[in-house]
């Protein structure tokens, strides 16, 4: 009777999980069918599931139109870019802060954190009008850094903070000058941090949508801002739009399934989100 | 978050107190570059918002002083308090069931079961996923005729819905998307905080012929009391800031139904270029984010002290 009883919580247990995972996995499914498949299939009712044979038009059909090449290129500077400033600035100020503690600073990172990224557009928008950086991919690279360097910052100082201070300390005793002690003892220390804080970063920014769109002109579109022009242009070719989604989606997917015990770890210490 | 500097604290008792100030300053060098780019790219845009919300500007036209004209014009635009109605609506949703749904999912990844770590992976892709590519997914989805969801309502023997394509359940659906979206966060926060309980009171608990069910609610729930606020509050924040994927799939509509405040202030802004107005509506709407805000943290330090 015990052993009915564990074997039906077992199966309950199971299903449990099965229905919070299969939401999550479905979506992505889906839009891997309907890259897949003609667009005959796709706009079929009842709906094709499994594309048979799957085609590969659309993701030619993406590559051919649009300068989806282009804009992927535009995305990699970007994301590239802001991310490496992020972690140049970010990973010494997450150390000065956490060896001051400097909680104010802290604040200034938290409030920029509860802040929607819209707000920060109006202003920097008019700015770079006036300097008339309008064209080329600068704008789109400095407001990305209002997502990169707070999420570096406030993973580096949690980690910074959960360092010993013994083996800094020996060095500074041994004569060495804190840029030293920092350089040579904390940040080798800190490397995990820094590569949580570099994951995170990148994808943030590679995720954005709302700067580029509001700043980018025909020629520095990032990916995301492409892909929302196709589903505004060509509402009713599904096969490569999603085509295209998957494309944009899918180095992000990647990254996180290859990463995924460094991304727990950073988001679980910090509840980081971009934008 | 909560209490990340006491390690610092216990480290640095060592010091005198005299080292530590002329350390102190040196340290600040490493603060002053990503100071300068916080100002320019974080503090700047705050002033300057402030300043331009009390002025009357059209874009290439300049601009004139207009004292608080904005917020007078804001307080009676029915357009900006409706959306203020619907940005509340959406989040108290989108903050209960991503709550309730994350606290599962959490119990359910701490146990130890086959396959976790793979399950936990894909559990937690949506937040990593692109807003733009997964929301052009849904809306094809939400096709009220092809789409695939209301196919799947057929299969059960529903009616179908008219998802994003009725006022009446655009607000509903986008919250099912925004759930999809960010339960994983909650997830994430919550099993940090199941990982950081004590095993001491679950074993005098079992001793003491305490049920499973009982142990959750008299050890459990109050030891991850802290971790449950802020989770609420990320998730609050998280909700009223939400834009890509509202922008993507209705871009407010039909009508103004899904218009919330940070798509009223997109369109306020980039759309009809109105930058002062949108400037004061950044300025009232960073006030309700920062009046929850406080709510919530007093709710904290309430079950703090508790």
């Amino acid at each position: 009777m015990r052993k009915l009883k564990r074997f039906a919580w077992n199966i309950s247990f199971g299903f449990g999980v099965l229905m919070l995972v299969a939401p999550a996995i479905s979506v992505f499914l889906w839009m891997l069918s309907l890259s897949l498949k003609t667009e005959l299939d796709n706009t079929d009712f009842p709906p094709v599931f499994i594309p048979n044979p799957p085609v590969l038009d659309n993701f030619i059909a993406v590559f051919e139109r649009n300068d989806f090449v282009k804009y992927a290129i535009n995305s990699v500077i970007v994301s590239f870019t802001a991310t490496g400033l992020a972690i140049l600035f970010g990973v010494p100020a997450g150390y000065g802060i956490a060896k001051m503690r400097a909680t104010n600073a802290a604040v200034v990172i938290l409030i920029a954190r509860i802040t929607p990224g819209l707000s920060y557009l109006i202003p920097l928008f008019l700015l770079f009008q006036w300097i008339g950086l309008t064209g080329t991919l600068a704008p789109i690279i400095v407001t990305h850094l209002v997502i990169t360097v707070p999420i570096v910052v406030w993973i580096m100082i949690g980690f910074f903070e959960g360092l010993p201070a013994e083996l800094e300390e020996a060095a500074l005793v041994d004569g060495a000058t804190i840029w030293q002690a920092f350089r040579h003892v904390a940040m080798p220390l800190a490397r995990p941090g820094i590569t949580v804080a570099t994951i995170l970063a990148f994808i943030f920014s590679w995720n954005n949508f709302i700067f580029a769109m509001v700043l980018a002109g025909r020629e520095t579109r990032t990916l995301p801002v492409a892909v929302n022009n196709m589903l505004t242009f060509e509402q009713i070719s599904w096969g490569p739009l999603s085509a295209a989604a998957l494309l944009v989606t899918a180095p992000v997917l990647l990254l996180t399934l290859l990463a995924q015990k460094q991304i727990v770890a950073g988001l679980t210490a910090g509840g980081v989100k971009g934008g | 978050m909560a209490g990340s500097t006491t390690t610092l604290d216990g480290a640095a008792a060592g010091t005198t107190p005299r080292r530590r100030r002329n350390y102190a300053r040196q340290y600040w060098w490493f603060v002053v570059p990503c100071g300068a780019v916080v100002l320019g790219t974080i503090v700047f845009p705050w002033v300057f918002t402030l300043y331009m919300s009390l002025h009357d500007y059209h874009l290439g036209g300049g601009q004139t002083f207009a004292g608080l004209d904005n917020y007078r014009k804001l307080i009676a635009d029915e357009r900006f308090l409706f959306s203020i109605i619907r940005t509340l609506y959406f989040t108290a949703l989108a903050v209960v069931i991503p709550m309730v749904l994350g606290l599962l999912a959490a119990l359910a990844f701490h146990r130890k079961f086959p396959m976790r770590g793979l399950a936990r992976t894909v559990f937690i892709l949506p937040m990593m996923a692109t807003p733009v590519a997964v929301a052009l997914v849904w809306t094809m989805m939400f096709h009220p005729q092809l789409g695939v969801l209301n196919w799947l309502l057929q299969q059960v023997g529903l009616p179908p819905s008219l998802w994003v394509y009725s006022p009446d359940t655009v607000i509903p659906t986008l919250v099912m998307v925004e759930v999809w979206h960010w339960t994983p966060l909650v997830m994430l926060i919550l099993l940090g905080g199941l990982a950081s309980l004590p095993v001491d009171p679950y074993e005098a608990a079992k001793i003491d012929g305490a049920t499973p069910v009982q142990a959750f609610w008299h050890i459990t729930l109050p030891l991850l009391a802290p971790f449950l606020v802020v989770a609420l509050i990320i998730r609050t924040i998280d909700a009223l800031k939400a834009f890509d994927t509202i922008y993507v799939i209705t871009q407010g509509g039909p009508g103004t139904a899904s218009e919330t405040i940070n798509i009223f202030l997109y369109l306020q802004a980039f759309a009809y270029y109105n930058l002062g107005y949108a400037s004061a509506v950044v300025v009232v709407f960073f006030a309700i984010i920062i009046l929850l805000a406080m709510v919530l943290l007093w709710t904290r330090a309430r079950v703090r002290n508790a």
